[in-house]
């Protein structure tokens, strides 16, 4: 469950004198006001999670890239070794029968 | 399109809508006077119970109503939406729009330069679309029996002399042609609502057809098989709805449709399927394979740069559409039990 | 759009869809226990892309669809009160034992649909004539933010907000599938977003208690596949382990500040999951420091006893015991327009995918969820 999806923290503020920590986030150009009380370490520029308009999560940005790494690699790897992987795939989407 | 478009609030002793203006008595006449100027025509002119015009030939009639909350939304309003509406129903029978039939339910208290400004919406929409106000009603409820405007608009046009548009003609073989980015309508609406507002440039795609329709009407005739405009519900509800009816099967792309870049991110943000948001200016056109190349080419020159070929009518799964995914799964493309809601899970 | 569009790089699902091809040598039955990634893997076909050897089964997974009829009925009552009744939009179609809030709604009750608990906090602030009652169903995700809504209204000083708790607890449920002697799941995919907030150790005890893999995973189709190329690495190598497939924005420990605020302001108890049955341990409600805001308090609203629907086997389905035209109702009585279990109210949960699924010859529906039980 739990429609939640990152967006870069554009701006944070503080609506009135002991308020809350607030945000504004852009999600792919669509900008939202965010609740960030729950995210302290949160900064501009940061992308962080947001799930029905609270952040939960800041994204790690290197994280992130260490799945894109693993994954580009081993399909190179695979493309050096065997070929046989990817059409294996595309074989078993198309072919699937009852 | 008249640029020189200009629409001044008139002179009224009275600033809001009150039960008297729609009495039928001398209130009524005060505010329908400059509506009649407003529209100008000659068979309006008469102020007649009806309207009395006259036609080509076989004639398609259509009728709708609107309601819409916010009444004014990113891209147009309510007054756009019921001519749009109206002459787009009448594009997808294959008719070129001629005459409208304006009826305007209004809530007592609405303010009068609200209805002005969707008046003005409505006529020069209309010009746009080349099609007259002929006659029309108002009638005004008691406040809290309505939302404000209600409108509902009756469309006369001429049958094309090829038209032959049916979702039983459509046959296995046949191509799926859109003629842009969905989604935008539903989404420039929800971006206004209140509870779930956002920031976003994105507007309705609020727009007529019949043009575009008219010149594949008269390039490829018969060829053109079936038409349908997606509104509620989306572009996959009337892809759903064309499998049902024409008792074939669709299958259709997912990463063919065109969705725009924001469209997508306020659908993410909603969880919101694109393909079931709302669109007021979007139609598909399934068209015989021959043709299909050149059709979306005359498509993409009257004005849709965009339009995309995302499917074909396929020979398997009668009655259902089916989709491939994005990353190339399938799934089913039905019609929702209702209408499509935010989630969060 | 940036850390969603990459995850669904068609040449790299092909690559990971190899990777588990390569690895998989038997047949495994894998639940997801979240209505995320059921939506997704029905949304791109995930199914239809797996080998065959993959059962995909889905899980109670989402809050909304678990919600009880009884619940559903307090926040009808509510709203027919007078209350201004705000929720989630996919709350409001869900049916209760006399009808839908949305029904409520066509009846002339207030019902709002809201993007964020903290909406209703503002409608409350600027309505201090009427009272305001948040429907708070989730999952651990959704329960901070519903959470922080109580806590924002005390520090304003608001009377007139109260939470009516549906909360619901993703570790109860799976423990309680598992304690099913007839539940026939090899591994588990855990919910992303529910670990991001409370972290993966309850995952790792879970896994060691029952020997079972489990693997914290994402939601895009990459990480899907990641998720499920994982857990069948396990599943091969006969390890119950809990791993973590979505490091960019699950820690182990969670979100300390959110776990800290939950801690606060809920406490756990009993809950009933529709189509289930109570599970003990399984719900969050106030706390009674915060009784103020609690709408079963203030509305002194009566803990009617349940009447779920007898002949319902969602229990049986979503353990993967049943397919759903096995179940008496099953099209008949329960269809997507008048649903009766958590299955059929979701448009991604087993039997609504079933439903939907029929008429199509070959290819999709074959590889749906539970209905190609070996």
């Amino acid at each position: 469950m739990c429609l939640a999806i990152p967006g870069e923290l554009k701006e944070i503020y503080t609506p009135f004198p002991d308020g809350f920590r607030m945000g504004r986030a852009s999600f792919g150009g669509v900008v939202k006001e965010i609740n960030l009380e729950l995210l302290p370490e949160a900064q501009v520029g940061d992308y962080v999670l947001v799930h029905v308009g609270l952040a939960i999560a800041r994204v790690d940005a290197d994280e992130a890239e260490k799945t894109f790494a693993l994954l580009r690699e081993m399909g190179e790897l695979e493309e050096l070794g065997a070929e046989a992987a990817a059409p294996t795939a595309a074989g078993a989407g198309e072919e699937r029968s009852p | 399109m008249n640029p020189a478009f200009s629409c001044p609030l008139p002179k009224l002793d009275f600033s809001e809508i009150q039960l008297g203006h729609g009495s039928g008595g001398m209130l009524m006449q005060k505010l329908l006077e400059p509506v009649f100027g407003l529209f100008s025509h000659p068979a309006l002119a008469e102020q007649h119970d009806g309207a009395i015009v006259s036609t080509a030939g076989r004639i398609a009639i259509t009728t709708d109503s609107f309601v819409v909350s916010p009444l004014f939304f990113p891209g147009g309003d309510i007054g756009t939406l019921a001519v749009h509406g109206t002459v787009n129903d009448l594009a997808m029978c294959g008719a070129r729009p001629r005459y409208l039939a304006l009826g305007l339910i209004l809530e007592e208290g609405l303010p009068i330069a609200e209805l002005w400004k969707v008046l003005c919406s409505i006529r020069q929409a209309a010009n746009d679309c080349s099609v007259a106000i002929v006659t029309g009603d108002t009638k005004v409820v008691e406040r809290g029996k309505g939302d404000r405007i209600f409108l509902h608009t009756t469309g006369v046009g001429d049958l094309h002399p090829e038209a032959a548009i049916s979702a039983r003609r459509m046959e296995v073989g046949d191509r799926i042609l859109l003629n842009g980015p969905v989604g935008d309508h539903g989404v420039a609406i929800l971006s206004v609502r209140e509870g779930l507002s956002f920031e976003s440039a994105i507007e309705s795609d609020t727009a007529p057809l019949h043009r575009t329709v008219l010149r594949l009407l008269d390039r490829f005739g018969t060829q053109i098989h079936f038409l349908r405009d997606a509104t509620r519900g989306g572009v996959a509800t009337v892809l759903a709805e064309a499998a049902q009816q024409g008792g074939k099967g669709i299958e259709v792309e997912e990463a063919l449709i065109p969705v725009g870049e924001e469209v997508g991110s306020a659908c993410e943000l909603l969880g919101l399927d694109p393909l079931y948001v709302a669109c007021e200016g979007r139609f598909v056109a399934v068209v015989a394979p021959e043709i299909a190349e050149e059709a979306l080419l005359e498509i993409q020159q009257s004005g849709w740069p965009q339009a995309a070929a995302i499917g074909w009518v396929a020979g398997e799964h009668p009655g259902k559409t089916l989709l491939r995914s994005a990353i190339g799964g399938r799934r089913p493309l039905p019609l929702l039990p209702g209408e499509q809601l935010p989630r969060i899970c | 759009m940036k850390l969603l569009s990459e995850y669904r790089d068609p040449e790299l699902v092909l690559r990971l869809l190899g990777k588990i091809e390569a690895r998989i040598t038997r047949s495994w039955r894998i639940m997801e226990v979240c209505g995320g990634q059921t939506h997704n893997l029905v949304k791109y076909g995930i199914p239809s892309l797996l080998p065959q050897a993959i059962t995909l089964v889905h899980g109670p997974g989402c809050p909304v669809c678990v919600t009880p009829r009884r619940l559903i009925d307090q926040a009808v009552a509510l709203a027919e009160r007078g209350v201004v009744l705000c929720s989630y939009g996919d709350m409001l179609r869900v049916p209760g034992s006399r009808k839908s809030l949305r029904e409520a709604k066509a009846g002339g009750a207030d019902v709002r649909m809201l993007y964020s608990p903290l909406e209703a906090v503002r409608i409350a602030r600027e309505n201090p004539g009427r009272e305001v009652v948040f429907f708070a169903v989730g999952f651990e995700t959704t329960a901070p933010a519903n959470g922080l809504a109580v806590a924002h209204a005390a520090r304003e000083g608001l009377r007139n907000f109260s939470l009516l708790s549906a909360h619901v607890l993703v570790p109860p449920a799976m423990e309680a599938l598992l304690t099913d002697p007839d539940c026939r799941i090899d591994g588990f995919l855990a919910a992303g977003h529910v670990c991001t907030v409370m972290g993966c150790e309850e995952y790792e005890a879970l896994a060691a208690r029952h020997r079972i893999p489990i693997v914290v995973t994402g939601f895009e189709p990459l990480d899907l596949l990641q998720g499920i190329l994982e857990l069948v690495i396990l599943l091969e190598e006969g390890r119950a382990e809990a791993k973590n497939a979505y490091g960019r924005v699950v820690r182990r420990e969670g979100n300390p500040e959110a776990r800290a605020l939950l801690t606060r302001i809920f406490a756990r108890v009993d809950r009933e999951w529709r189509g289930i049955g109570t599970i003990p341990g399984s719900g969050l409600d106030l706390r009674s420091e915060w009784k103020a805001f609690d709408a079963r308090v203030k509305f002194a609203l009566d803990p009617e006893k349940s009447e779920e629907a007898g002949e319902c086997q969602a229990g049986k389905i979503l353990k993967g015991i049943l397919k759903p035209p096995q179940c008496p109702l099953f099209g008949t009585k329960c269809t997507p327009i008048a649903p009766k279990g958590a299955p059929m109210v979701s448009s991604e949960g087993a039997c609504a995918a079933y439903f939907h699924f029929a008429g199509f010859a070959s290819g999709a529906e074959t590889k749906e969820s539970v209905a190609s039980a070996p």
